[in-house]
């Protein structure tokens, strides 16, 4: 297929991937909100967003304090935001529309609806009064265009750089959200119910409450929520499971020049295939998420040069 | 001056034509909300679908969508079948003009045309002349448009050969009036049209260079900028093909390759919808980035098929167009099955007396416009209108051509008001391969303006389903 093609098609699944955990996380963050605590702590939730997204230069550049007002404007609606869950529909919808012959019609129509739902600013009046209507939108959506994805689209080529697309674009995302969680949430003397709440938030965050329950049956620990993000195959926002759907269709895509990339992704999905979350304690969490998440930059950069920058001779 | 108009609903006397019962019956009984509401329905889907015209930019205000029109215009098996045998005598004619012009110029010696209105034409390629096209195929894709006077009598009002657009919109319309009004489709027999892109494959496959198997075809774009992008995509997609932008493309050893995710990757038909002038920097505009360097050159080498051929433009020109029935004696011996409209050309001195003494009733067209602009509808224009292009006839008198006023007909559509007559005309689409074929049927343009006669899509115009019906 076409290598510009493919760029379009791997860049709409990413942004609207990215949409979701932004919503996501914003969804969780404002649910954390509610639960008793000092406006320091509230505030530091919220900060923690724009942290994660690594906006902060952009963010206070802009706005004073990280408050919820601030945060949730910034990243919903805000059009100098490239991150805003605005800019990535649109930017979606973008790079659909330049391959809307190459993605299924129902693809297309799920794409450009949700688009036009969002330019019609039903939610503009709610979102400041509770926006929990508006992510379960922008949930449900991303949920709509990857049951079409699947439901409709030839397994592919083409399916195979959307699928590329979203998992590396999930993998980054679950690896930021353990990585910040497990900053805000230094120990501190009164453990317990933080743990729950904070840890428990981060697990809702992404849909993962009640798996963790059914996995371990046992109360809520920071190794256990860790594991199951990290380590857990089955789980399908897992850095194990997304590693394993990009080795797959890295496999499936391959060319003669992307050895070199499938080697490094091999290797890493190996890591965590065979990996025991002790060791990554014992080494560090957050050495292991900054690791993790440099490698997985490095695998977005191969891809882009192997499969997706034209090229002109070989 | 209304009663004049042929109505292709009703007869004078107001009854509804015989090929129109099962419809108007169809809107008597049912009730008014129910059309409102599917009108609505309509509107909405087209709209989710994305089949917009105009351009997608920044601002996503600037889509566009066509007004789409529930009542269709009907056509009758016979006027079909007679008008269908015009359509392919008339490309045949045109596709052997073609071929002599950059040949052995026959036309030209038999002093049938005068030789420097094609050889001064704008749009003659000179880099054309001797180049052997496979099967001597120029137009591939022929949009015809043609209007209605009276009963049977057609008019063809001009030859579409470079890249006509809006078949999607035919292929669209079908779809959207199936699915709104399944009950008509059960009570009428409406040839089908839906298989547009298979005969287009087939076509494009079928003129493929010399010893290519399995040719690679695809469908260039200017890109998602381009007004008519929808019909590219979809096109490509119907097909199965390709949709690619020049900068896909790039030319080595005079074959063309398009740049995919496996490395390159041979092109051997092209169905363009760039205009020449963009199509290759390296021979025409050094300023397009729309086109691929050395496309050209390949395409003289017999690498690579181009639909539509380069310099096809010269076949559509207006100053061209009152020619045609001239070719068809010229080439095929035959008499033409279709009426030209009566043209005046400018620069001929007595033309260009009638035309400036009959402005008022004239509709005046510059010969290489296009879309419905730089034009003069004499009868609907302003006495200042008039005095206007009075002095640009006199200065250019060479770029014009003056036509009588067509009264074009007219067909029920739905307005504000609710339903009343509008000017339509119809566009079919005639494809040249092994074979010439067409779908049953075209695009139908309806002006929405009251007495307007500009139908054009860029002027505000809208569509309608057409009808075939099968004997």
């Amino acid at each position: 297929m076409l290598s510009r093609t493919a760029d379009h098609l791997y860049w709409m699944s990413r942004y609207i991937e990215r949409a979701e955990s932004t919503a996501r996380l914003l969804d969780v963050t404002w649910q954390m909100s509610m639960v008793p605590q000092s406006a320091e702590s509230a505030n530091q939730n919220w900060h923690a967003v724009i942290l994660l997204n690594s906006l902060e230069d952009a963010f206070f550049a802009k706005y004073k304090q990280a408050t919820a007002a601030n945060v949730l404007h910034f990243m919903i609606s805000d059009a100098e935001n490239p991150s805003s869950i605005h800019a990535c529909l649109r930017m979606c919808r973008e790079n659909a529309h330049a391959v809307r012959g190459t993605i299924t019609s129902d693809m297309w129509e799920t794409l450009n609806a949700t688009w036009l739902d969002l330019e019609s600013h039903r939610f503009d009046a709610s979102i400041s009064s509770g926006p929990g209507e508006f992510f379960e939108w922008v949930k449900l959506r991303s949920s709509l265009v990857r049951g079409a994805t699947l439901g409709t689209m030839l397994q592919d080529e083409a399916f195979h750089f959307i699928r590329l697309g979203t998992v590396l674009e999930r993998a980054d995302n679950t690896a930021r959200i353990l990585d910040v969680k497990y900053h805000v949430l230094t120990p501190g003397p009164d453990q317990g119910t933080t743990d729950f709440y904070q840890w428990g938030a981060l697990l809702r965050s992404v849909s993962a409450f009640e798996v963790y329950r059914k996995t371990y049956r046992a109360g809520i620990s920071p190794a256990r929520v860790a594991e199951l993000l990290i380590l857990h195959p089955g789980m399908p926002r897992s850095l194990m499971f997304c590693m394993r759907a990009l080795v797959k269709s890295l496999g499936l895509v391959a060319n003669s020049h992307s050895g070199e990339t499938q080697r490094r992704a091999g290797q890493l999905y190996s890591e965590l295939r065979y990996g025991r979350i002790e060791d990554i304690f014992a080494r560090g969490l957050h050495v292991f998420l900054t690791d993790f998440m440099r490698r997985i930059e490095g695998l977005g950069n191969g891809i882009q040069h192997d499969f997706l920058e034209a090229m002109q001779t070989t | 001056m209304g009663a004049s108009f042929y109505n292709e609903m009703h007869a004078a006397d107001g009854s509804v034509r015989p090929h129109y019962g099962g419809f108007a019956e169809w809107l008597d009984s049912t009730p008014p909300e129910r059309i409102a509401r599917r009108r609505a329905e309509a509107d909405l889907a087209f709209h989710r679908v994305g089949i917009t015209f105009a351009v997608y930019g920044e601002d996503a205000g600037t889509e566009r969508l066509i007004p789409f029109d529930i009542v269709p215009r009907i056509i009758p098996a016979a006027e079909w079948t007679a008008l269908a045998a015009g359509l392919k005598q008339r490309v045949r004619a045109l596709n052997a003009f073609l071929k002599d012009i950059y040949h052995d110029q026959e036309i030209l010696a038999a002093g049938r045309i005068p030789p420097e209105q094609v050889l001064n034409n704008g749009q003659f390629r000179e880099e054309m002349r001797g180049v052997d096209v496979p099967d001597d195929i120029y137009a591939h894709i022929a949009g015809v448009d043609v209007v209605r006077a009276g009963e049977g009598e057609f008019y063809v009002l001009e030859d579409n050969l470079r890249v006509p657009s809006g078949v999607s919109y035919m292929i669209e319309d079908r779809k959207m009036m199936m699915r709104l009004f399944p009950e008509l489709f059960a009570r009428h027999k409406i040839a089908p049209v839906l298989h547009y892109p298979d005969l287009l494959f087939d076509s494009l496959g079928a003129v493929a260079p010399k010893g290519v198997e399995r040719p690679n075809v695809v469908v260039l774009t200017p890109g998602a900028f381009n007004s008519a992008y929808f019909e590219h995509t979809y096109l490509a997609q119907q097909m199965g093909v390709e949709l690619v932008e020049g900068r896909d493309l790039f030319v080595r050893d005079d074959t063309v390759w398009m740049r995919t995710t496996q490395g390159p990757a041979r092109v051997d038909v092209i169905y363009r919808r760039v205009d020449d002038d963009f199509l290759d920097p390296l021979a025409f505009r050094k300023d397009s980035m729309l086109g691929v360097p050395g496309l050209l050159s390949a395409y003289k080498a017999g690498r690579v098929t181009l639909a539509n051929a380069i310099g096809t433009g010269v076949a559509d020109d207006k100053s061209i167009y009152p020619y045609v029935p001239e070719m068809i004696r010229f080439y095929l011996g035959e008499e033409p099955l279709l009426n030209n409209v009566p043209t005046y050309m400018c620069r001929k001195a007595e033309d260009l007396a009638y035309t400036l003494a009959n402005l008022a009733d004239l509709v005046v067209k510059e010969v290489h416009g296009a879309g419905g602009y730089g034009m003069l509808v004499g009868p609907a224009a302003t006495r200042e209108e008039i005095a206007e292009f009075r002095k640009r006839l006199e200065a250019h008198p060479e770029r014009y051509i003056a036509q009588p006023t067509l009264s074009l007909s007219n067909c029920p559509t739905f307005v504000e008001s609710g339903i009343a007559p509008r000017h339509i005309d119809l566009r079919p689409f005639v494809l040249s391969g092994e074979q010439i074929r067409m779908v049953p049927g075209g695009l139908t343009r309806v002006a929405l303006r009251e007495g307007s006669l500009v139908v054009n899509s860029s002027q505000g115009g809208g569509t309608k389903d057409t009808w075939v019906l099968e004997a």
